[in-house]
């Protein structure tokens, strides 16, 4: 145990050289990222597709697909962010219904949509600061709080509703554009998605709060024994991914029209497979937005490509599950040999 | 080779990533003898034990039992052979009964469909009836921590076991319970069982063991006859260099000045210490000593506000503090090293650099909260230069470094803040020796430096090589305390486990 030290960095006398290893590291580093894998996989299953169907590289279905991952990529970014954490969510369907459901009833007893929807992610974040105030005061489980919390959610969205969608005819153009207009050739939705996406990575990665996230998911008696106020980052952890399920929501309502108090049934797992597959950890402290956010695009170009080739859709779920499973042993085994 | 040998071990190594825990160690046990193995910690000890246990997996070697080569590939089979570990870490199921904590391994081996309790409660009170007043049906949650021992030690006996490894058994027992246990040894050695016993007391090497191993850097040195070796001669194997120069130079009479820089007054928690007061002055590394269980580390915590209801003030360079958590006491100045460094001292998969910032961030970021990788990389690569860590690249996960290094970046982490008063809770568990004594260097350095230095440490070589006064807790209370020449192993070992009316007698 007393081995010599490999290299003291102190004292590197050759500056030079050390830059240049710096770089190749990165190289080296780059290409062991998960991240590069994922975009070669997309790439192969793009190169592939493009052969097996004429209409894959389309633009419309490109569009089609962009804007299916583009809301849901939303709700995975608070996903990703809570499983760093260390937590987990599964009302994240139910409270994106939920979010439409209410912003959709006020808007039809007479408030702007605006301050409707504005409303209607407030009262998203609030039930997340319910579900962080029994995971952090109370002391439950975020699985068992969250799996309550779906519950009760699509319970009051089909109440608020009595089971059938809110049509919302009424709702002026310039608050449809939100969920159906482009700029240029730009859709809205996908804009919204990469300012969410490009602020939330520069958050995650640069900012002091969410470093405390990182500390916190990675070994919470550390964190605690460093200062930290661990229960404060659940509590926001948990706040944030119910409040962006919100934003997600209102999206969706935009988009539809109407309020659906049946939509994202499932969702759930969707969203953690896309965070798991982009690499965050179920025990936390591990994860990153750009990682998952490819998850989200490889579980989508994946249903599209299958819909495309004529397999029945009883077929994707099991597909999609594989892919999962398969994503997963892989990195455990990964991260087996790097130790 | 020899018929009486139940177990022989030769050339046996063990790496752990760049770190070789164990280089062509050889071991050998008779039959119905009790053998002592000594050495430092990261020596090779557990390491060792862990192979003949089956946990670990060693890279080359072999190993003979009862006159046969096994290969020991899982704790299942290490007990089909007859081999039971009682380790030092406690590990029983706290939400069921004593009894079937006992039989565990019984019952996961057993083909019967159903559990018969009734008789697994009789089975275990007829074990327990051998070891001290246990209820079997008890829950192991309700029980103290020597109990819970006994149960361990129970659980191994039940095995039928040809070879009992006790890893450090008294450590958390009174002088009584141990007593009992040397006398349970001394009847499982007659009935040819064969013991091996790790301890750091050299007083029970002697008195109760028949062989003594010595083990040194992952390396065996020799092994002795305890009739014919002397504690000298052990110690002397064990660190491999001349004791005294082990420790650095304790303070100077010039350098006592008398200033108070904490004083703790009547510092009381509910359920887990009680009237605790102390000062500690400038220039001195002030100890804490007691058994393990006694309430040392939770006094520390309390003072620092991480965990329980405390009472009772707490005084820093004159002005009480009203601190309600660890974050306040951080932004006053007093901060605390964990005892379990990998458990929750630090963040393993995440960099040196980040490990060493998570207590100010503030310190390493802009007025907005936007993190700067120069002053975070250079703030670690500051401290790491002064504390001498040895690494790649402050960049790399904390995982990558051994023991002593991993402790530094711990140690670094708190440095961070500039902090007043440190409290260090085993400073150097599992930390090689050469790490060790630099460890302690840093520490008197530290102290030169005005800062305040309290260390818990259950070494007792340590506690008096290093510190200039040393209070010994017993059941959550200051029974005593020691400095100068009454800083002997025996003292404090009389102050952390006596009884109240034998205490008088000492004073």
């Amino acid at each position: 145990m007393t081995q010599e030290p490999k290299a003291a960095v102190f004292d590197d006398p050759d500056r030079q050289s050390q830059s240049t290893n710096r770089a190749l590291n990165r190289v080296k580093k780059l290409f062991r990222m998960r991240e590069t894998g994922l975009v070669l996989i997309i790439l192969a299953l793009f190169i592939a597709m493009s052969f097996a169907s004429p209409y894959f590289l389309t633009w419309v279905n490109m569009r089609a697909m962009a804007m299916a991952f583009a809301v849901e990529g939303i709700v995975v970014v608070g996903m990703t962010i809570l499983l760093i954490s260390g937590g987990i969510d599964l009302s994240v369907g139910s409270v994106t219904a939920l979010a439409m459901v209410i912003a959709g009833l006020l808007f039809l007893s007479g408030v702007d949509p605006w301050t409707a929807s504005a409303l209607a992610i407030l009262a998203c974040a609030a039930i997340g600061a319910i579900m962080g105030f029994f995971v952090t005061v109370v002391g439950l489980h975020h699985f068992i709080v969250s799996l309550a919390v779906m519950v009760i959610a699509r319970g009051a969205c089909l109440l608020g509703t009595g089971g059938r969608p809110l049509g919302l005819y009424t709702l002026p153009p310039e608050f449809k554009f939100i969920g159906q207009g482009s700029i240029g050739v730009i859709p809205v939705v996908i804009i919204i998605f990469l300012v969410v996406v490009a602020a939330s990575d520069f958050m995650l990665r640069r900012t002091t709060i969410f470093r405390k996230v990182f500390y916190t998911g990675s070994n919470e008696k550390a964190a605690a024994y460093s200062g930290i106020r661990t229960k404060h980052v659940v509590f926001f952890t948990t706040t944030l991914c119910s409040a962006l399920c919100g934003v997600a929501g209102i999206i969706y309502m935009a988009r539809f029209g109407s309020a659906q108090p049946t939509f994202g049934i499932g969702m759930e797992l969707n969203v953690i497979a896309a965070a798991v597959i982009g690499g965050a950890s179920l025990s936390g402290g591990t994860g990153t937005i750009l990682g998952a956010i490819l998850g989200v695009i490889l579980l989508s170009v994946v249903s599209s490509s299958l819909a495309l080739l004529d397999v029945s859709v009883y077929w994707q779920d099991i597909i999609r599950g594989s892919i999962l499973l398969s994503a997963v042993t892989i990195d455990h085994y990964l991260n087996k040999r790097r130790r | 080779m020899s018929k009486d040998l139940i177990l022989e071990i030769s050339n046996l190594s063990k790496a752990f990533g760049p770190i070789q825990a164990l280089r062509d160690v050889r071991f050998d046990l008779r039959k119905g003898e009790i053998h002592a193995i000594a050495g430092e910690n990261g020596a090779g000890k557990s390491t060792l034990m862990n192979i003949i246990d089956g946990i670990l997996r060693p890279d080359s070697g072999e190993i003979r039992f009862d006159g046969k080569p096994v290969e020991i590939a899982s704790p299942a089979i290490a007990q089909r052979l007859g081999i039971g570990f009682v380790h030092q870490e406690i590990a029983l199921c706290p939400d069921i009964s004593v009894a079937e904590n006992i039989f565990m391994a019984t019952t996961n081996i057993s083909r019967a469909p159903l559990m018969n309790y009734a008789r697994l409660a009789q089975k275990a009170g007829d074990v327990l009836a051998r070891l001290g007043d246990i209820d079997p049906t008890a829950l192991v949650q309700s029980l103290s921590i020597s109990q819970q021992q006994l149960v361990e030690i129970a659980k191994a006996l039940t095995l039928d076991c040809r070879v009992l490894i006790l890893d450090e058994p008294t450590a958390a027992l009174t002088e009584k319970e141990a007593q009992i246990l040397f006398d349970i040894m001394r009847k499982l050695v007659k009935q040819g069982i064969s013991i091996i016993y790790i301890s750091h007391r050299m007083v029970e090497i002697f008195d109760h063991c028949d062989r003594v191993s010595v083990f040194r850097d992952g390396q065996y040195i020799a092994t002795h006859n305890v009739a014919e070796t002397t504690p000298t001669e052990i110690v002397h194997a064990m660190v491999g260099r001349v004791i005294d120069k082990l420790y650095p130079e304790k303070q100077g009479e010039d350098e006592k000045t008398g200033r108070v820089i904490l004083s703790v007054r009547n510092l009381t928690e509910q359920r887990r210490f009680s009237d605790v007061s102390f000062d500690l002055k400038q220039g001195e590394i002030l100890g804490i000593g007691g058994l393990i269980g006694a309430g040392r580390s939770e006094i520390v915590k309390g003072i620092c506000k991480l965990e329980g209801q405390v009472t009772g003030e707490v005084v820093l360079n004159g002005r009480s503090l009203a601190t309600s958590d660890y974050q306040q006491s951080i932004q006053e100045g007093l901060v605390y090293l964990s005892e379990d460094r990998k458990g929750d001292g630090l963040f393993l998969e995440m960099s040196i650099a980040e490990n060493i910032s998570a207590l100010s961030l503030r310190q390493v970021s802009s007025p907005i909260g936007i993190l700067n990788d120069g002053l975070e990389t250079g703030l670690a690569e500051r401290l790491g230069a002064m504390l001498n860590l040895k690494c790649g690249h402050v960049g790399e996960p904390v995982s990558n470094l051994s023991g002593g290094n991993q402790q530094k970046v711990a140690i670094a982490k708190l440095l961070s803040v500039n902090p007043k008063v440190i409290f260090l809770d085993e400073p150097t568990r599992g930390v090689d020796v050469g790490a060790k004594s630099e460890i302690h260097r840093i520490l008197r350095d530290l102290v030169r430096k005005g800062v305040g230095i309290v260390m818990i440490s259950s070494e007792l070589p340590e506690l008096i090589g290093v510190c200039d006064r040393v209070l010994v807790v017993r059941e959550g209370r200051i029974s005593g305390e020691l400095a100068g020449q009454d800083m002997t192993e025996e003292n404090i070992m009389y102050l952390a486990s006596v009884l109240d009316r034998q205490l008088e007698a000492v004073e």
